[in-house]
């Protein structure tokens, strides 16, 4: 199972530990990985307001290059994949469109023919890694630990890009995956919903509501953690839940793991070594849950 | 096949005007549509059920709700579709407006934000003597956005309005869009001018919500982004949203990825000291934790990010 690696912005930025957490995990799951160095970030949308055919371009030069070494692309962030997703979409499903593309990628001796798939690190543990060689690399099941998933908006919506339909069980992957390292699953309305990321430029208010909101409600509903496969969304959960828990005026402190993080734990990893020690809401309490601490 | 419909009721008539949930059973056959099921609980079972509708045919737009969480149509949702699991079926009202009784919404503001992008064409010059023309090629692309049925699914499940009722939302941002890609139309400038103050077109979190829930594949979302890149190609004043597309086209440009806090700072402005000065406990933190990105000269360019400049040249051509 070898992949090329698609490491996104954040996780080399704002998120470190996700970096870290996918290193150390990657290994015990048979995977093998080769970093992609020279490709450029996604756009995250955000190029895509500006110019949706220069972000199409810039995925494609991503893509063609995974296609010239045979590799599937690997990623760990929903916005990558969803970006990426979307532009494979649309550029599968219109080849005037491809052929366009191409015209630009040709002056840099690359063709992109289409084929290269793309996958969010949840669905290889899923759909390649398989449950069974989930199950045998946990060595500390996590049992007792109540955890909520929240997925990224870029890893549910639009459906259509995201292979749902031959895929249906990517929908609830998290869970899966959540469940099979022994963690109590905790559902909540706000699972696949916003964490106002891309609002807070310009509604700062707005999205530190959405942060109050979605952390406190999952603890309402018995969550000992959160746990995320989208650096964005942990850059606001995490990064700035204690600014939102002050806005809304009530307590929050409620830990956010990176999926590879909580792996790890469940591996019998150390937490340092998974880089707990730099999320900003302390995870001392799940390791105090799980006996680590 | 016995169903159980779990409907969110409410009655501001009642004596505790609350909204709860109420169980319903059914027997419901393989064609059933959900508004089937409702409208024959209403006949056979409670005769209070509350349900707006009308074509029964995904046209008029009148019974959105949301049914397991999502809003959508209830004449165009099969009960089969959603039964698989054996759970009950959550029917309740849509959301981002006010109940009027059960699952009937009131959609006065719904309408008048519809109103608020002045929804009809304005053309500009002289008056032609026959029809106002239009290519095949630009109506064919207006035909998407032209489907809305005004059922208010988008506006129901939309993240920022959730958070900000004064958004505009993706409803009246889609109308909007109709216009200003419309060739006959002489407003752009106005109509985009308008969308660039708060409330307006960069108020949107991004979520796909609106997308995905669309029954007429409308695609909110996507005009909204690209009314963004119109109002940028348009010279529209700077704000918030639009610091913040500039700067992160320029960095990816420069470094191929992204320069974080660099971001952050072109897109609050280099004086917005106090929005900046707000996030410095956050900043400290992760000082604390090892964790600043780097940025400015301290942040290095991926390795041939000279390939990244031309292709965003080649773009630009």
């Amino acid at each position: 199972m070898k992949y090329a690696f698609f490491p996104g912005c954040v996780s080399r930025g704002g998120c470190p530990e996700l970096y870290q957490s996918v290193k150390q995990v990657y290994p015990r799951l048979g995977i093998d990985l080769e970093e992609m160095t020279t490709v450029s970030c996604t756009g995250a949308g955000v190029l895509q307001e500006k110019d949706l055919r220069l972000g199409d371009i810039l995925n494609a030069h991503t893509m063609a290059l995974a296609e010239q070494q045979g590799l599937p692309i690997m990623t760990i962030c929903s916005t990558c994949q969803g970006v990426m997703s979307q532009a494979n979409h649309r550029l599968a499903t219109d080849p005037g469109y491809l052929d366009d593309i191409n015209r630009v990628l040709a002056e840099e001796g690359l063709t992109y023919h289409g084929t290269t798939t793309v996958k969010h690190f949840v669905w290889i543990l899923l759909e390649d890694v398989g449950e069974q060689k989930i199950r045998q690399s946990v060595k500390r099941p996590l049992t007792g630990l109540r955890a909520a998933p929240f997925y990224g908006c870029y890893l549910q919506r639009p459906s259509a890009a995201l292979g749902f339909e031959e895929q249906p069980a990517r929908a609830k992957s998290l869970e899966t995956v959540m469940a099979l390292l022994g963690a109590e699953v905790v559902d909540f309305p706000g699972k696949t919903r916003c964490c106002g990321m891309p609002l807070i430029t310009i509604n700062e208010p707005g999205s530190l509501q959405m942060v109050a909101h979605h952390t406190s409600d999952a603890k309402e509903h018995g969550a000992d953690v959160m746990v995320t496969p989208c650096p964005l969304c942990h850059l606001n959960l995490d990064g700035l839940q204690t600014k939102a828990a002050k806005h809304d005026r009530r307590e929050i402190d409620l830990p956010i793991l990176h999926l590879p993080q909580l792996l790890g734990l469940a591996m019998g990893l150390e937490p340092r070594a998974l880089g707990l020690n730099r999320n900003l809401v302390s995870t001392k309490s799940v390791l105090e849950k799980l006996g680590v601490a | 096949m016995l169903t159980t419909f779990r409907i969110r009721r409410f009655n501001p008539e009642s004596e505790s005007p609350q909204p709860y949930f109420e169980d319903y059973q059914l027997v419901t056959e393989r064609s059933d549509t959900v508004l089937d099921a409702l409208i024959r609980i209403r006949e056979t079972v409670d005769e209070s059920l509350t349900v707006r509708c009308s074509c029964r045919g995904a046209i008029c737009g009148s019974c959105g709700m949301r049914i397991n969480g999502h809003a959508t149509l209830a004449c165009k949702t099969k009960v089969a579709s959603l039964i698989s699991s054996g759970d009950a079926i959550q029917v309740e009202p849509m959301n981002n407006m006010p109940v009027i009784k059960d699952l009937v919404t009131d959609m006065t503001g719904f309408w008048e934000k519809v109103r608020q992008v002045q929804p009809w064409l304005q053309p500009a010059g002289p008056e032609p003597e026959g029809e106002y023309l239009a290519s095949p090629d630009a109506m064919n692309h207006l035909t998407g956005v032209m489907g809305c049925i005004m059922c208010g699914a988008c506006v129901s499940d939309c993240a920022a309005l959730e958070v900000n009722a004064d958004f505009v939302g993706p409803a009246a941002l889609a109308k909007a869009y109709r216009f200003v890609a419309d060739p006959r139309d002489g407003s752009s400038s106005s109509r985009l001018t308008a969308l660039n103050t708060p409330g307006g077109m960069w108020d949107c979190t991004r979520c796909m919500e609106c997308i995905e829930v669309c029954p007429k594949e409308v695609g909110a979302m996507d005009r909204i982004m690209t009314l963004r890149a119109k109002g940028i190609e348009q010279g529209v004043p700077s704000t918030c949203g639009s610091r913040h597309t500039e700067a992160f086209a320029d960095i990816i440009e420069r470094k191929g990825r992204l320069d974080e806090p660099m971001l952050a700072v072109r897109t609050f402005g280099l004086t917005n000291f106090r929005q900046m000065f707000s996030f410095l406990p956050m900043v400290i933190r992760a000082v604390v934790r090892g964790k600043l990105p780097k940025s400015g000269p301290l942040f290095r360019a991926i390795p041939g990010v000279d390939r990244i400049r031309r292709l965003f040249r080649r773009a630009k051509e």
